[in-house]
């Protein structure tokens, strides 16, 4: 049998546990049983792109342990998916362990949730229910280092009730960069503000992205913005179906019965 | 490199000035979205883009792998076509032959076609200080050159000033440099072009010598070339009698038929132009048909030190089109005297800091930090250099440099290393969720929802400012991820 490990990544973990729970609920949907190893931290990107290529070490081993004799790993995150897909090669070379640099090439497979749906299940209808206007932003790592193309937005089309609205300038960071959002703020809140303004143009009430990094800092902008927007994660949208409502009437027909005695 | 930029702060701090800079911001983003749509527009209709990338970064690999018999070989070619070859370590070097070939002419004044090469070694300031005034004769090299400025930007050096400011540059200033613009001129891009051109033209027909630097020298024919767009190199390179080009090492090609993927990839990266409208091409010297006395100063100026690194040195593939600057979204933000150097945006952050060598300066250092990462300069540039994986590789070189030069560990060093000590054990990372959550609770009162049910906290003081000051900040979840798995079995257990 398949063994499918889900990578929850560190920052969904201890901030974001409810994509976790969403790619769980969806997965098992369409019928993978996946497995939460639970050795797992985080992929060591936060060092690495800081330049603090040793430091990252002990956690690509982390990562090979935690997810040995899986098949295949899923990632709601583009930017983690692309770290393990680029980053650990060069943090083992640049470690001088033959030993590690041999492990990484012979981990199992990295995909970013899309990837899996689309690639490896076959699927772009996921049965999903969500009755809102979205707007997406595709983040650079999914859409630059992974290439994810538009897996996301052919996903998101097929959400029963859900109206897709374009972003302008949607292909432009949004200016998180991890340690970027620290050492460089304000250009980085320069960036995110643009990001926001595009997203409020487009009246939509939900901004969507595969990245949680991201939506936390273009979320942070929005929320402190008092725009009325509110950003998900995909996993949490494809997650979501119609609610099943009991009895004979349906709801929406009782409300409207109701409405109609009132006026009489 | 060049002594112009001294004094800039670290990227954070120049940054910061600029992007208060109203006008700046608003020059800088209508500038370079228009050179974007046009790049876009030219790369799109070339069915074999892709191909031509390619050609073009094997080209310049090839170059760099055999970079000592390409330019000796260049050299024998120069020599053979008339030409006098001059080497150049450093900057002093190349600055102390240019100056020494202008006395030797007795020239009190020289021409110059625009050169990146030049402003990289400051040579116009060393000819000044020779009492040599070198005229720059790129329209927007002149105007940063009369307004006394900085260039901001590899192909359009003053692309942060608009028309408005550059009539009052050229009203103000052409006067005292030679022929005054007219009294009545407005900032009409066809007149402003009209007044720099009467200034320029006494200029070409006086020098007896002139300085360029080349797009690329092919070293099986000795033949230079200079890609431009407004003639003025054409003047330069035809008219006097002395002609003195300082060429970084990197620019050699091989073959003459390389030119025919170069030509294709440079100016449709650069202007956004299928063709430039001038391309110059010279053999050492033609009798009776150009400049009779021609010579070519091959400058290193750090460019070895850059090909030692195996990741860094294919920095060295640039091709100076500037496409990265024009699509990163730092840039369009903070400008180019940001990034103190005359090689700004993405490919001066990761060029800057091994011309001059990491570890040397604190503001060259920062320079791999100016950036999110978001790829877009890689997947624009002609020769494919893979500018998010230098700017990663060379914050490596910085940590270290900065481990090597001091036994105190900053406070940067001592989070990640906790961080990594930490997150290296699935326990140890569940403990600091724990403790995480309980601070979540406890600070429940601080919070506030945001749309959508998440708390989130304010401003807070202290070192998360940089984050909460205009970004609401998340507060971690009560119960984590791998603590409800446990709890639920999964999910199974819940329902």
């Amino acid at each position: 049998m398949t063994r499918v490990g889900l990578m929850v990544t560190c920052i969904n973990d201890a901030l974001f546990p409810d994509t976790g729970k969403a790619v769980v609920t969806l997965l098992r949907r369409l019928g993978v049983d996946v497995e939460f190893p639970a050795a797992q931290t985080c992929c060591g990107q936060p060092m690495v792109n800081t330049g603090y290529f040793a430091e990252a070490v002990p956690l690509v081993r982390n990562h090979l342990e935690a997810f040995a004799g899986c098949d295949a790993i899923i990632a709601p995150s583009g930017s983690c998916a692309g770290s393990v897909r680029h980053q650990h090669g060069l943090v083992a070379e640049r470690s001088g362990d033959p030993g590690l640099v041999r492990a990484v090439e012979g981990a199992p497979p990295v995909y970013e949730l899309t990837e899996y749906l689309v690639d490896v299940l076959g699927v772009t209808d996921v049965g999903a229910y969500f009755p809102h206007r979205v707007t997406y932003h595709p983040t650079c790592h999914s859409l630059r280092m992974l290439g994810v193309g538009d897996r996301p937005t052919r996903l998101l089309r097929a959400v029963r009730g859900l109206t897709l609205l374009d972003l302008p300038g949607a292909a432009e960071c949004c200016g998180f960069g991890g340690t970027f959002a620290m050492k460089n703020s304000e250009t980085s809140i320069a960036m995110g503000n643009d990001k926001a303004r595009h997203v409020r143009g487009t009246g939509a009430e939900v901004l969507v992205a595969g990245d949680n990094s991201c939506l936390m800092h273009v979320g942070g902008l929005l929320s402190r913005q008092r725009s009325g927007v509110r950003v998900m994660h995909l996993a949490e949208i494809l997650a979501q179906t119609e609610p099943v409502i009991e009895g004979p009437g349906r709801a929406a027909d009782e409300r409207s019965v109701g409405t109609a005695e009132v006026a009489r | 490199m060049s002594g112009t930029f001294l004094g800039t702060p670290k990227f954070p701090d120049a940054a910061r000035a600029a992007l208060e800079d109203s006008q700046l911001r608003r020059n800088l983003a209508h500038a370079t979205s228009t050179i974007r749509t046009k790049r876009g527009t030219v790369v799109g209709e070339v069915e074999e883009w892709e191909q031509l990338r390619l050609a073009g970064e094997a080209i310049k690999d090839r170059v760099l792998r055999h970079l000592p018999d390409y330019l000796e070989q260049l050299e024998r070619s120069l020599t053979a076509a008339g030409a006098t070859v001059h080497w150049a370590r450093d900057a002093a070097e190349a600055n102390a032959i240019v100056v020494d070939i202008a006395r030797r002419h007795e020239a009190d004044e020289v021409v110059k076609v625009k050169s990146m090469a030049t402003q990289e070694i400051d040579l116009n300031g060393a000819l000044e200080a020779a009492g040599i005034h070198a005229w720059e004769t790129d329209l927007a090299e002149l105007i940063v050159q009369l307004g006394d400025d900085l260039p901001s930007h590899i192909l359009v050096p003053a692309i942060h000033r608009n028309r408005a400011e550059i009539r009052e540059i050229f009203l103000r200033e052409m006067g005292k440099a030679g022929k005054a613009a007219p009294a009545d001129l407005t900032d009409e891009p066809r007149r402003l072009a009209a007044a720099a051109r009467e200034h320029l033209r006494e200029k070409f027909l006086r020098a007896k010598v002139a300085i360029s630097g080349a797009n690329f020298a092919v070293a099986e024919t000795g033949t230079l070339t200079v890609v431009e767009s407004e003639g003025n190199g054409r003047m330069c390179l035809t008219l006097p009698e002395v002609l003195v080009s300082v060429v970084g090492i990197e620019k050699v090609l091989p073959t003459f038929a390389d030119l025919d993927v170069m030509l294709q990839l440079l100016p449709r990266s650069s202007t956004g132009e299928r063709m430039n409208p001038y391309t110059s091409t010279w053999t050492g010297v033609t009798p009776g048909d150009g400049p009779q006395e021609v010579h070519v100063v091959l400058l290193d100026n750090g460019r070895t030190d850059v090909l030692a690194d195996p990741t860094g040195r294919q920095a060295l593939r640039c091709i100076r089109c500037s496409a990265c600057l024009n699509v990163c979204p730092v840039y369009e933000r903070t400008g180019g005297h940001s990034y103190g150097s005359v090689y700004p945006g993405p490919i001066g952050a990761i060029l800057t800091p091994q011309l001059r060598g990491v570890g040397s300066d604190p503001q060259s250092d920062s320079l791999p930090y100016a950036s999110s990462l978001c790829g877009a300069c890689f997947e624009v540039c002609p020769v494919r250099i893979d500018i998010p994986e230098v700017l990663v590789h060379l914050r490596g070189e910085v940590v270290e440099a900065h481990k090597q030069a001091s036994r105190i560990p900053s406070v940067q060093d001592m989070a990640m290393k906790a961080a990594s000590w930490t997150l290296s054990s699935s326990a140890r990372t569940g403990a600091a969720e724990k403790a995480a959550g309980i601070g979540g609770r406890l600070a429940s009162k601080l919070t506030r929802t945001a749309p959508g049910g998440h708390s989130v906290l304010g401003a807070v003081p202290g070192p998360a400012s940089g984050w909460s000051d205009s970004r609401d900040v998340p507060v971690p979840a009560p119960e984590s991820f791998r603590q409800w798995w446990a709890r639920t079995n999964g999910g199974r257990d819940e329902a």
